[in-house]
């Protein structure tokens, strides 16, 4: 249920281990081993719905259900309070003129582009410089990581105080004779600023994804380069990056996805109208505006969240095959 | 006799061998001095950037109100250091009941995930059934269904439950979640099925071999799923902001959403208010780090 490049589900995928990773053992059938060998049932027939049913019941009832009826809702002109109507396609097309969707649409899709490659990049760095064991590396490891573990509303209000106009970050700046910098009252600074505690609270947990990659590079690639005279940058991109480039388009995949679905940050540091005149409306943002209250546009929120869907199903997709291609 | 006799301090370098391979990045040469310190130098800064703003906040939250928290050069020790901004924050919010809700919240979502994720992961791995491949896309589905992209239908459904504005209602869609089934499952799937065998030619049942026997050997990955599973109800905020309504049914945090909101001109009380609600989850990793950490040993064991 949270929102922020972490998201919990993500980040149990990420500690198991890329074996681990359900979605590939799903595709491929159930491990060696998992298939009992005898033929013959082993337990009473109802006994397995038995086991699945709650877990089935909760999934069903509100993953799958709410999805449906987010599907057929976005057809209607459904209110809070009042029974929708099927109005065909009236919503997408409501949705085509409605500049707040155009701009909801815009800082999501800013947002990735700003955030990812850095999420991409600076995590690898920080992990190649906490893959050496040296003593105390384990406490450097947690403590770049704490930012992960602390709620995301904590992380936002932290940086709202460092980044107030009478804030540490600006009692700096003008303490080295600059002008004060609206880092939380100009519209495009107040993204750029939302995306900087994305990053900063991120780091931690896309490093430690790189250090499970890291720990796989065979050490002979490494020696055999530098005995071929390769230095540490040259080793770097010979080496390193072709070795983790499929961690990379992972932690890509995550961090873009996560960055275009982004609510609280943007939400805590601009506030629910989304920063001055809605500039920085994201469009998770747009949908709890426009659907939730007791004169909610259910209709047309839910035609926001397909679109919201379909894009977050594309940029994995795009992933998917990215990374099949590479398999090959 | 040979695998008793191997000499333990053959052992012991084999294991010193290995434990120096985990990790070894550009080879295992011992670094120069310079290289050694450059690191450190490293380390220390990049600290201070990830570590530095809890420890303002916190230093925020103990400064009196004679201090000027806005002034030109930053004092990170308080000269007057006091405990009045927490108990100023439970005057004017109740933070302690909010803490007590998330923590419901929390300790439910952990017990409904372990039990019902655990449960469901053994009979997708472990039993033959008509309808596992069904049962298994549907969960792999539910897990490619955005939370975001739900959250409206989810609020109608609870509306309809009228289950909005509860507890409850904050618990219910998250408390088994599609992912953890699916890692559950998976855990189940790489115990050798020997094990059970024994357990099923003494006669136990179903109920039986999963409580007894295959349980106790996947007790790793429970602890992940119980983990992730308090972080992500105690973290949350955008499904409890749509959901609850009441001041009294608040969460943590919601509840400092809306301090934000009510007391945005005093950051000390907001600063008290932000340390409660982090503290606990800082103490809870700093005791439980290394099984965040796990998946980093695993990965160099599989090499």
């Amino acid at each position: 249920m949270s929102e922020s490049p972490v998201t919990d589900r993500a980040t149990a995928a990420a500690v198991a281990g890329p074996a681990a990773s359900p979605a590939k053992g799903a595709a491929a059938g159930p491990a060696p081993g998992g298939r009992p060998h005898r033929k013959v049932r082993t337990h009473l027939p109802g006994t397995p719905w038995l086991f699945l049913g709650p877990g089935l019941l909760i999934v069903g009832g509100f993953s799958l259900y709410p999805f449906v009826t987010t599907v057929v809702d976005s057809f209607t002109d459904r209110r809070t309070l009042v029974e929708g109507q099927y109005v065909g396609g009236a919503n997408y097309q409501e949705l085509i003129h409605d500049d707040k969707f155009w701009t909801g649409l815009r800082n999501s899709l800013l947002y990735m582009v700003g955030v990812v490659p850095l999420l991409v990049i600076l995590p690898l760095l920080l992990a190649m410089l906490v893959a050496r064991k040296i003593p105390g590396i384990a406490f450097f490891r947690s403590a770049f990581y704490t930012p992960v573990v602390a709620s995301v509303v904590v992380v936002g209000l932290i940086w709202v105080w460092l980044l107030d106009d009478r804030g540490l970050v600006n009692s700096m700046v003008t303490g080295l004779g600059l002008d004060r910098i609206p880092f939380l009252s100009d519209s495009t600074l107040l993204l750029v600023s939302a995306m900087l505690v994305t990053v900063w609270k991120g780091l931690g947990y896309y490093m430690i994804i790189y250090l499970a990659a890291l720990a796989n590079v065979p050490r002979e690639l490494h020696e055999a380069a530098a005995v071929d005279g390769a230095g540490a940058v040259r080793r770097f991109f010979t080496v390193t990056v072709p070795a983790v480039r499929s961690t990379m388009v992972l932690v890509g995949a995550l961090s873009s996805v996560a960055a275009f679905k982004v609510f609280s940050e943007v939400y805590l540091m601009a506030g629910p109208g989304g920063g001055p005149g809605g500039d920085d409306t994201t469009l998770v943002m747009l949908v709890k505006q426009t659907g939730t209250g007791l004169s909610g546009r259910v209709g047309y929120a839910s035609a926001i969240s397909v679109v919201v869907f379909v894009i977050t199903l594309g940029l994995m997709l795009l992933v998917l095959r990215a990374n099949r291609k590479e398999d090959s | 006799m040979s695998t008793a006799a191997e000499p333990r301090a053959e052992r012991r370098a084999r294991r010193r061998a290995a434990r120096a391979q985990e990790f070894g990045d550009t080879g295992g040469r011992r670094l120069p001095l310079w290289q050694l310190v450059l690191r450190y130098l490293l380390l220390l800064a990049i600290l201070a950037v990830m570590i530095g703003p809890f420890l303002w906040q916190l230093s925020t939250s103990l400064k009196g109100p004679n201090e000027d928290i806005y002034s030109k050069t930053p004092q990170l020790l308080p000269s007057d250091p006091t405990l009045d901004n927490y108990a100023k924050v439970a005057d004017l919010i109740p933070v302690w009941d909010f803490a007590l809700n998330s923590l419901k919240v929390a300790v439910t979502n952990v017990l409904t995930n372990c039990v019902g994720s655990a449960l469901a992961g053994y009979a997708l791995a472990r039993m033959r059934f008509r309808g596992r491949k069904v049962a298994l896309v549907t969960f792999v589905m539910a897990m490619l269904v955005p939370v975001e992209s739900i959250i409206i239908a989810q609020f109608m459904t609870m509306r309809e439950l009228q289950l909005n504005n509860t507890l409850i209602g904050v618990v219910l869609p998250g408390c088994i979640g599609a992912m953890n089934v699916l890692l559950m499952r998976n855990a189940f799937a790489n115990l050798p099925y020997e094990v059970e065998e024994a357990a099923y030619v003494d006669g136990a049942n179903a109920w039986q071999r999963f409580w007894h026997v295959a349980l106790p050997s996947v007790k790793g990955t429970l602890a992940v799923v119980a983990i992730f599973a308090f972080m992500g109800a105690w973290d949350d905020f955008l499904w409890p902001l749509i959901v609850l309504s009441d001041q009294e049914k608040f969460t943590l945090t919601i509840g400092l959403d809306y301090l934000h909101g009510a007391f945005a001109d005093n950051q000390r009380l907001v600063a008290a208010g932000t340390i409660i609600a982090v503290a606990p989850l800082i103490v809870l990793f700093a005791c439980l780090q290394r099984y965040f950490f796990r998946g980093v040993g695993e990965g160099a064991v599989k090499g």
